[in-house]
């Protein structure tokens, strides 16, 4: 299209943060970026709620009797850090930040297929997080996150309503993100850019979005049942009316086994862009890691039974579960494997995105190693509702996800703001959050084995050390993660300049300026080579030439 | 937003590059979205399996409580509109104005038609005590294996599943308005039709879900068998 040719010439410091200015410019924005940023506002700030309720479980739990609050009020903070942590940060972490912000520039596009869509699912999700944050503050909410029935449905006298409302209505902001990047992928992509030239972000948001597509309406319409149950007082899950309780798990799994795939499935195209570019080298086996989040989002749909081994499934169903459960690991070893084989003989550097993303993968891999225990009928019977489970899918969303949303928001962070920030104090965060983590969690694994249960506000005597050990571990990691909101929101004022492509990575994203202007791109580019062609860029800057690049600007 | 040029089509949004790509992307949309409807359907009609599967004499029983002539005609009503709509899509694909907006009100009176009948169901099971939940005393004798609670099962799946297609279909009834409205201004033409296909493949998905319905709820209750 001649759109760019007959565009008037353009002042260079004109971008799409500074285009134009006030509440409504960003409230009624439907450019994906400001979009994304609305996201990263508004999921900081759940992280953090979902974190302080983390950190009072942790002190707690630091005497066997428990220190700090009321069992009660202990049931209630675990109930707030899930439901907080899984459905209003993790899910929409890297894909309605990340995603919404790169899916356009990376596949050389404008916009989202659907701005005002866009926009709509950011107010979707602010509803929903309205009503959970209502019914956090009207009394809590003491179902755990997975509102089992039938005593979220019939016995709890909490606000189990308003949260399981929440939950609904922010399942639609996920269903329309995912809707939008379907139709983006499929149908916005610049001239030249076949599916085998995208970077494998994008196979990794677009094997996302086909689960948040298929998924979420099950546990929408599951949520709705169990509203309906509690205001009508009708059976649908309650035994003692003729309702099955384990079809509410059937149903419930069958979207939320999926969405641990929705949270992790992007930060493995997160940690794939970052290895890539880190390592100066073309991901090993391109179309295999590609296929291989596809073969996860597929999988996925099929292995939910593996949550319900000792809660009433058939046997039989449980053998097939676990069977089935086990094939997941080999599309998810692909990855690591090929990401392992990518650092060989690569040239590499160890700038703060690339910590987050070696952490990534170590801590993945001990996660999913773990989880085949869990898949494992006999070893699950011992495991299941033990701390086993709780530090297993935290090495996999904490681990796992968390590092690799902070990897891609380090990666992207000087193409989002134009800025560059201190890289010693980002990888020193970085270093505290691994350890911290570690810390945190191993002991947990420990616990889990030697039989604590999970969810309980005290335990015996004997497993002081280990939870101590814990504790010690999440203050640690509490402190290392307000690092890097300090030096973030430093660096958007007083940061170096970062110029358009600061790694020298490949990717059409870094081939525009820093912040880009609002259509992204001055004329529709035109892609004429493989994803990933580090042969032909310049070698990554080291870090004192980051540091010394450009005018500070203050 | 970006500057519309002279050689920009005046219904072309400004990040698409041309209206086949926007066209494409509204259509194609809608489908990924009727996949997302398919799955929330689906999930409350295998919940529904389920359970008719477990206590199928209350559920055979229920069903046979239910309006098999007005289901009926509503069934014909409702495909009359999917009718409707295709002649819909039809006048604005060969431009002609009027014949648009009066199959898109055709399509809407048949709607309100399966509504109103519809409600006058709803309101003959008040009249019987067969609203699970919150008036529910069934009167009729009950044959042997159906309790009380598994045929108040069998109406909650009732409700539940036809005021959800019903409220798709009030969402259908907003869709329309507006489209009767940018039709009578003279906003689409043969080039620009895509709002009306897309709405059409929304109203002919909520038929489709009908045509489920209708057996599954109505039919399948043994009523023809003894």
């Amino acid at each position: 299209m001649s759109t760019a040719a007959v565009a008037p010439p353009r002042d260079s410091r004109v971008n799409y943060l500074n285009a134009n200015y006030g509440f409504r410019s960003w409230l009624l924005t439907t450019d994906h970026k400001r979009i994304a940023l609305l996201y990263l506002m508004s999921i900081t700030v759940m992280f953090f709620i979902g974190g302080a309720a983390a950190t009072l479980m942790r002190l707690h739990l630091i005497t066997p009797g428990g220190t700090l609050v009321q069992p009660a009020t202990y049931n209630k903070l675990f109930t707030v850090h899930g439901i907080v942590m899984v459905f209003f940060f993790m899910i929409p972490s890297i894909p309605a930040v990340l995603g919404n912000f790169l899916v356009p520039l990376m596949i050389g596009a404008k916009d989202l297929a659907f701005p005002k869509i866009n926009l709509l699912s950011w107010y979707i999700y602010i509803v929903g997080a309205g009503f959970t944050l209502y019914a956090i503050l009207a009394g809590g909410v003491d179902t755990g996150w997975t509102f089992y029935t039938p005593y979220s449905s019939t016995y709890a006298n909490t606000q189990v309503i308003a949260a399981a409302l929440g939950v609904f209505i922010t399942g639609f902001s996920s269903i329309l993100t995912g809707l939008n990047f379907i139709v983006t992928i499929h149908k916005m992509r610049a001239p030249g850019l076949t599916w085998f030239r995208m970077p494998l972000f994008l196979w990794a948001m677009y094997a996302t979005s086909v689960i948040m597509v298929l998924g979420t309406p099950v546990i929408a319409i599951t949520i709705v049942l169990v509203a309906f149950e509690r205001l009508l007082h009708v059976g649908i899950f309650d035994p003692k009316l003729g309702g099955d309780p384990i079809l509410f798990q059937h149903l419930f799994w069958f979207y939320s086994h999926p969405a641990v795939y929705i949270m992790v499935l992007p930060g493995m195209g997160v940690v794939s862009e970052v290895i890539a570019a880190f390592s100066r080298k073309r991901i090993f086996g391109y179309s295999m890691v590609a296929f291989s989040s596809l073969a996860i989002a597929v999988i996925s749909f099929l292995v939910w039974g593996h949550h319900m081994f000792v809660t009433g499934q058939s046997i039989y169903a449980g053998l097939i579960f676990s069977v089935l459960s086990f094939l997941v690991a080999i599309p998810s070893a692909i990855k690591v494997f090929n990401w392992t084989a990518t650092l060989y003989k690569g040239s590499i550097s160890y700038q703060a995105p690339m910590l987050y993303a070696l952490g990534f993968i170590g801590l993945f891999t001990m996660g999913g190693l773990t989880g085949l225990f869990l898949a494992s009928l006999a070893t699950d019977v011992h495991l299941n509702g033990t701390y086993f489970i709780v530090a297993h899918f935290h090495y996999i969303m904490v681990g796992g996800t968390v590092m690799a949303y902070m990897a891609g928001i380090h990666f992207w962070w000087p193409k989002i703001t134009g800025r560059l920030y201190p890289d010693g104090w980002a990888r020193f965060a970085a270093l505290l959050i691994f350890v911290g983590f570690n810390l945190t969690f191993f002991p947990q694994f420990m616990l889990g084995y030697l039989g604590m249960p999970r969810r309980y506000a005290t335990y015996p005597a004997e497993f002081q050390v280990l939870n101590v050990m814990s504790s010690a571990g999440a203050s640690i990691l509490g402190i290392a993660y307000l690092i890097p909101l300090v030096y973030l929101i430093w660096s958007m004022r007083y940061g170096k300049i970062a110029g358009p492509n600061p790694w020298n990575a490949t990717g059409l994203e870094w081939k525009t300026a820093s912040p880009p202007i609002t259509e992204n791109f001055e004329e529709t580019p035109v892609v004429t080579e493989e994803a990933y062609d580090y042969v032909h860029m310049p070698p990554m800057p080291s870090s004192a030439a980051l540091a010394g690049e450009g005018d500070a600007n203050v | 937003m970006s500057e519309v040029t002279s050689q920009h089509p005046h219904n072309l949004q400004h990040h698409f590059a041309d209206m086949e790509q926007q066209n494409d992307s509204g259509i194609f949309g809608m489908w990924v979205f009727l996949v997302t409807e398919i799955m929330f359907f689906g999930a409350i009609f295998a919940a529904y399996a389920i359970y008719r599967s477990m206590y199928l004499p209350a559920f055979e029983f229920g069903s046979r409580l239910l309006d098999v002539k007005l289901g009926t005609v509503n069934t014909a009503v409702l495909i009359g509109s999917s009718l409707t709509m295709v002649l819909a899509v039809h006048a604005a694909q060969t431009g002609k104005r009027k014949a648009l907006v009066f199959f898109l009100l055709l399509t809407m009176a048949l709607g309100a038609v399966f509504l109103g009948i519809k409600s006058y169901e709803y309101y003959t099971k008040w009249e019987h005590s067969l609203v699970p939940g919150l008036r529910f005393a069934p009167t009729e004798a009950l044959p042997s294996g159906v309790t009380v609670p598994n045929l108040e099962m069998f109406f909650c799946f009732y409700f539940f599943m036809t005021a959800l297609h019903a409220l798709h279909m009030i969402i259908g009834f907003g869709i329309m308005t507006v489209l009767v409205i940018m039709s009578w201004r003279g906003r689409f033409s043969p080039e620009y039709y895509a709002p009306i296909e897309v709405s059409g493949l929304y109203w002919h998905f909520v038929d489709i879900i009908w045509i489920f319905l209708f057996p599954l709820l109505y039919l399948i209750g043994g009523r023809y068998t003894t």
